[in-house]
């Protein structure tokens, strides 16, 4: 443990550590080992730029004890700053091997998209309207600590933070589904209390869920029956749910979606993670929401079905929706907003608009702006 | 090809089942096919069928309702006491209990949906109230007409007629409780296969909480499921009040297991793998000509428990091997 510059006692339980001190037993356990080769896969995804220069430290330490370190991350600048060779994997196979001396970040952009970034985000540019979502002080539990942020019409508002920076729990406050302990939402300039998510839902607020197997979709139902559930109202006349109005919805949303199903009658949880997706989304597309907000939707999901994606929330914008993006994959939000938030500790640290931020200043803000590390 | 017949048995099953055995007790006994057979079976099963109807609705919506049997306890001393006791007149015998299965449906859900006491445990607990209050109503003894008080003196009233005509009189040549049995299944069938209640109540029941965030209101549709399944076992009590004639004490306590085997049969029927309407009625219907057939065949009356359990062994092996298979 001192050889790795750490002050955890060996007597303590693991529960206790932090995520950057429970890798580090980790890696001390690999030390003991006496391991010729280690392999990181994404180890700096829970860390802070502190904690993960430190473990940067520790993989030249090991690269100069001659152990192999095989760092796996999507983080184009931490893999210029440690890696001495880089692969390029796209859809399970090998794209290309170079020295990192030779080669730029933008060209292993290009060779991890196969095409160029521009390409991947079909960004539309919709004329932004009145104020939509004006949301002020809004404060609960130990995840969001007031947050202010507003979203017009036609706008694509991203917030971007780290992994436990609170979007999801921002999130769940919007949509009812938890309660906020301080601050206001404003929907159209009317105050919102939110007891439930149906009580967000009528009033036109409506959220995809990050976890979407256990959150967005009924994996056990059939895609239609998934697709109509914000709707069966709708559809509903004396009680009696109408069979050819719900087909008709959901076979319309199959086809614009391009949700790849055999039939509309397929158990959802059939469907690949992008699909799935796609039903989480367009379940929302027929009702009178206003606002929707995207918890991470690109999570698990391929390449072509993100940009399918991505072209619906440009579409969304164009009918006047305000879209609210919360991801931590910068890029994305670099790509597609048309302003970018920057979320770490439970508060937004500062914004920007389109073509204003590099990934580097969002990095810089979404870690607290220890400039030191950057 | 060993997939379509491994699809084929699991989806018709149950029923194939139930078949062969109607066919072995039909060659065994001349006297089990016939109508009047046939329809004692259906009327033994109608009370527990309304039970196990009860506790589909709750099981839908993910729930569990153990206090379904000492509802059906309480309700059926209640009409009998009614009428013995206060000779009141028949609508209000008929509607009273309909509002204790409410209220104690009501209780359930309260403690389940608001305090958020595991379903199983709160009508575990429910069920001992409710037991516990059926037997200081009657201080133990069963209600019956003209009854004899410990002070001496007599109960001044009498079962209704017009009431027992609901559970021992026929329509057309069938017997009463088995119209109301058969309305309420395909009722409750339709209700689940076509109405937006029904629907709201799968989809909670299949994942309450994309439900909810999909804009459901799913503390409702729980609370409206234990309602409906308290209501239901009380249609249970004044069927078997009408049926025996006299508010037995205790009458749901064997009940509750009946119908809860019956709901479980279900599963594995057409291969639904979740609560259904009618397959709770199959499986009510199979354990029912179990019970018929072996008593007519002279099997002793505590070994028919033995056949029963094994054959919900075999309906939930069946249902969750497949389950395990399709994980999805």
């Amino acid at each position: 443990m001192q050889k790795l510059g750490f002050a955890i006692s060996a007597r303590q339980q693991v529960s206790e550590l932090s995520l950057a001190e429970k890798q580090l037993v980790l890696i001390a356990r690999i030390m003991a080992e006496q391991a010729k080769f280690v392999i990181f896969d994404e180890p700096t995804a829970p860390l802070s730029m502190e904690e993960a220069e430190r473990l940067f430290t520790i993989m030249e330490d090991l690269k100069a004890q001659g152990i192999g370190v095989i760092f796996i991350s999507h983080r184009l600048p931490e893999i210029f700053r440690v890696c001495d060779k880089i692969t390029v994997m796209r859809d399970g196979k090998k794209v290309s091997t170079v020295d990192t001396a030779e080669t730029n970040a933008n060209e292993v952009v290009h060779s991890m998209l196969g095409r160029a970034f521009a390409e991947e985000y079909p960004k539309t540019f919709v004329t932004i309207g009145e104020p939509l979502l004006t949301v002020s002080h809004l404060a609960a539990g130990r995840y969001v600590k007031g947050v202010d942020l507003e979203v017009r019409r036609g706008e694509v508002v991203a917030v971007v933070g780290l992994v436990g920076a609170g979007k999801t729990e921002l999130s769940k406050l919007l949509f009812g589904a938890d309660q906020p302990e301080q601050g206001t939402i404003q929907l159209n300039g009317r105050n919102l209390h939110s007891k439930t998510p149906y009580h967000a839902l009528t009033s036109g607020i409506v959220l995809v869920p990050e976890e979407r197997r256990k959150e967005g979709i009924l994996v056990k139902e059939s895609v239609l029956h998934n697709l109509s559930l914000p709707i069966l109202k709708k559809i509903t006349r004396m009680g009696i749910v109408s069979h050819i109005a719900e087909k008709k919805h959901g076979d319309q949303l199959i086809q614009s979606l391009g949700i790849k199903t055999s039939s509309d009658q397929q158990l959802t949880g059939y469907l690949s993670g992008g699909n799935q997706q796609k039903v989480a989304i367009g379940k929302w597309m027929q009702t009178d929401a206003e606002l929707f907000i995207l918890d991470e939707p690109t999570k698990g999901v391929d390449i072509g079905a993100k940009r399918d994606i991505f072209k619906v929330i440009g579409e969304l914008a164009g009918q006047g929706k305000g879209i609210l993006y919360l991801t931590c994959e910068f890029e994305e939000a670099i790509g597609l907003a048309d302003r970018i938030l920057v979320m770490c500790d439970g508060k937004i640290m500062k914004s920007f608009n389109y073509g204003e931020a590099s990934q580097q200043d969002l990095l810089y803000y979404a870690s607290a702006g220890r400039e030191e590390l950057v | 090809m060993n997939h379509k017949i491994a699809q084929f048995s699991y989806r018709y099953g149950a029923l194939i089942f139930i078949g062969l055995v109607l066919l072995f007790f039909s060659i065994y006994n001349q006297h089990f096919f016939t109508y009047n057979n046939i329809s004692d079976i259906l009327r033994s099963i109608s009370i527990v069928t309304f039970v196990a109807i009860g506790i589909t609705i709750s099981l839908t919506v993910d729930g569990f309702d153990l206090s379904a049997g000492s509802t059906v306890s309480l309700t059926t001393v209640v009409v009998a006491a009614m009428m013995v006791w206060h000779q009141m007149p028949l609508i209000l015998v008929l509607i009273v209990p309909l509002i204790i299965g409410a209220l104690v449906g009501l209780l359930n859900s309260f403690l389940i949906v608001k305090i958020r006491i595991p379903d199983l445990l709160a009508t575990l607990a429910v069920m001992y109230i409710v037991s516990g209050i059926h037997r200081t109503y009657t201080k133990g003894y069963s209600i019956y007409n003209n009854m004899q008080f410990q002070d001496g003196t007599k109960a001044p009233g009498v079962m209704l007629d017009s009431f027992l005509w609901i559970g021992q009189g026929k329509l057309l040549g069938v017997p009463f409780p088995v119209i109301l049995m058969l309305v309420a299944v395909i009722g409750m069938h339709l209700f689940f296969k076509y109405t937006r209640g029904g629907r709201q109540m799968i989809m909670t029941g299949s994942n309450e909480e994309a439900a909810r965030l999909s804009g459901l209101r799913v503390n409702r549709v729980r609370t409206l499921a234990y309602v409906a399944s308290g209501v239901f076992a009380a249609v249970g009590g004044i069927l078997f009040a009408a049926r025996v004639g006299s508010g037995q004490i205790d009458a749901g306590s064997s009940m509750q297991m009946d119908a809860l085997a019956a709901v479980f049969v279900g599963y594995s029927v057409f291969g639904a793998g979740r609560p259904n309407v009618i397959g709770t009625f199959f499986g009510a219907v199979l354990m029912g000509v179990l019970v018929n057939g072996m008593t007519m065949l002279h099997v002793q009356y505590y070994t028919t428990d033995i056949i029963k359990g094994a054959v919900l062994v075999l309906a939930l092996a069946v249902t969750f091997v497949h389950r395990k298979r399709q994980k999805v």
